[in-house]
């Protein structure tokens, strides 16, 4: 049944690459600097019978960002004309900081957030303060959210985030 | 006459039996529900803030896996029951999660000896996981057990400056563990389900992660010059339902919102 507003509605006929560009702006909430394509989060867009079904995988099993990222993802698909569209989540293969892109690396530097070491290394090498580039150290194994550590920088003294390696 | 209100059973809490699968999911998914609920009672009284960030942090991790692992047994049962019904609509009997996750959290003392001991079981329980013939518990637990090494490295760091810290730390690090310790037998106490588990390969018989565990603790424990209590009773009694009088407390406050107004949404 016609609804008041669907007259004239655009109908769209977009593709896998059409929505993935709708959905890889979308930021984080947590971390609005980085977007879903810079955390690397968006695993798979795909047609299935007639509905299009956006993949994504949590960076923390408990990460409370991720039902926001879908309702804005939801929000956004709608917004450009997307109706017929499901937001699955997987779980596997598991996220890992190796999926950061290199340009989110750099946005979290710039935004004063130490990037991602990488994963497996033998030894753990020192974390660079974001302002002065000096060691840092830690002052807790959790920070602000699940996915970060907090720091203090052993020179000047500024207390910042690091993104752990997982 | 028959009136359904008056039934024996409360409804939404069936007895715990069914397909063996099922409980498996479920019984680990009571685990993390319950133990995210206890870090979560932390906030607001942690010793700093960076601590009481911490175990909310730790907490929230528990609290995903369980959603993931809820929401999984619900579609293998087949009975319309979501994460939500599983979580906030049965009754304590029908909890089969180990008893050690219910104990009350104590002192800060108490809360990391219960952390280290839970989460030196929970590390080698992930990864025999990991290949568990059920994909989807296997995918969670691949997830799961990079969260549970940092837990683990969270607690074995506390259990270590406290140990091998104060005479005050020292005892109460050693107390928190002698009074925990009846709790830890369970985690390796298979019974039908793990062994049907075990078959099946969609589990493991928790007896084989007896040994990691054991090597676990007393490598913490010596490090932080505590001494690894010689308690052999053990308490049972968590995966058939036999809880300590704390679960029926913890559950009262976790659910009493979604019992008294059922279908609530922000």
């Amino acid at each position: 049944m016609a609804r008041p507003g669907d007259a004239g509605r655009l109908v769209v006929t977009g593709t896998v690459d059409d929505i993935r560009s709708v959905v890889a702006g979308i930021s984080d909430p947590e971390i609005p600097v980085l977007t879903v394509d810079d955390l690397g989060i968006v695993r798979d867009v795909s047609v299935q019978d007639g509905t299009f079904v956006v993949t994504i995988t949590p960076t923390y099993s408990g990460c409370p960002a991720l039902q926001a990222i879908q309702e804005d993802m939801a929000a956004a698909l709608t917004a450009a004309g997307y109706d017929d569209v499901e937001i699955r989540t997987v779980y596997s293969p598991a996220w890992t900081t190796e999926w950061l892109s290199d340009e989110g690396r750099r946005k979290l530097l710039e935004f004063g957030i130490a990037p991602p070491h990488p994963v497996g290394l033998l030894v753990r090498p020192d974390v660079l303060c974001p302002r002065c580039r000096e060691k840092a150290r830690t002052v807790a194994e959790f920070g602000s959210t699940a996915c970060k550590a907090l720091m203090v920088c052993t020179r000047c003294g500024e207390p910042f985030d690091y993104f752990k390696e997982l | 006459m028959t009136d359904t209100a008056f039934t024996p059973i409360a409804q939404g809490s069936p007895p715990i039996s069914g397909d063996p699968h099922v409980v498996y999911v479920l019984r680990h998914a009571d685990d993390n529900l319950v133990l995210a609920h206890r870090m979560g009672e932390w906030i607001s009284r942690g010793p700093d803030l960076e601590e009481d960030i911490a175990l909310a942090n730790i907490g929230i991790d528990h609290l995903g896996q369980a959603r993931a692992l809820l929401s999984h047994a619900g579609a293998l049962e087949g009975a319309g029951r979501d994460e939500d019904r599983l979580a906030m609509h049965r009754s304590e009997r029908a909890f089969t999660n180990l008893l050690i996750v219910e104990q009350p959290n104590g002192d800060f003392a108490d809360t990391m000896a219960r952390a280290l001991c839970f989460d030196a079981y929970q590390v080698p329980l992930w990864e025999a996981l990991a290949t568990s013939s059920d994909s989807v518990l296997a995918g969670i637990a691949e997830k799961a057990v990079k969260e549970a090494r940092y837990h683990l490295r969270h607690s074995s760091t506390w259990v270590i400056r406290l140990g091998d810290g104060t005479e005050e730390s020292h005892m109460r690090m050693q107390a928190a563990f002698d009074r925990v310790w009846r709790f830890t037998g369970e985690m390796f106490h298979g019974d039908e389900v793990d062994h049907a588990a075990a078959d099946s390969g969609i589990g493991i018989s928790p007896i084989t992660l007896r040994q990691t565990w054991s090597d676990t603790l007393d490598g913490v424990l010596t490090e932080a010059t505590l001494t690894r209590p010689t308690e052999t009773r053990f308490r049972l009694g968590g995966r058939r339902g036999f809880h300590t009088s704390h679960l029926g407390h913890l559950l009262t406050e976790m659910q009493w919102l979604a019992r008294a107004m059922p279908d609530a949404s922000w």
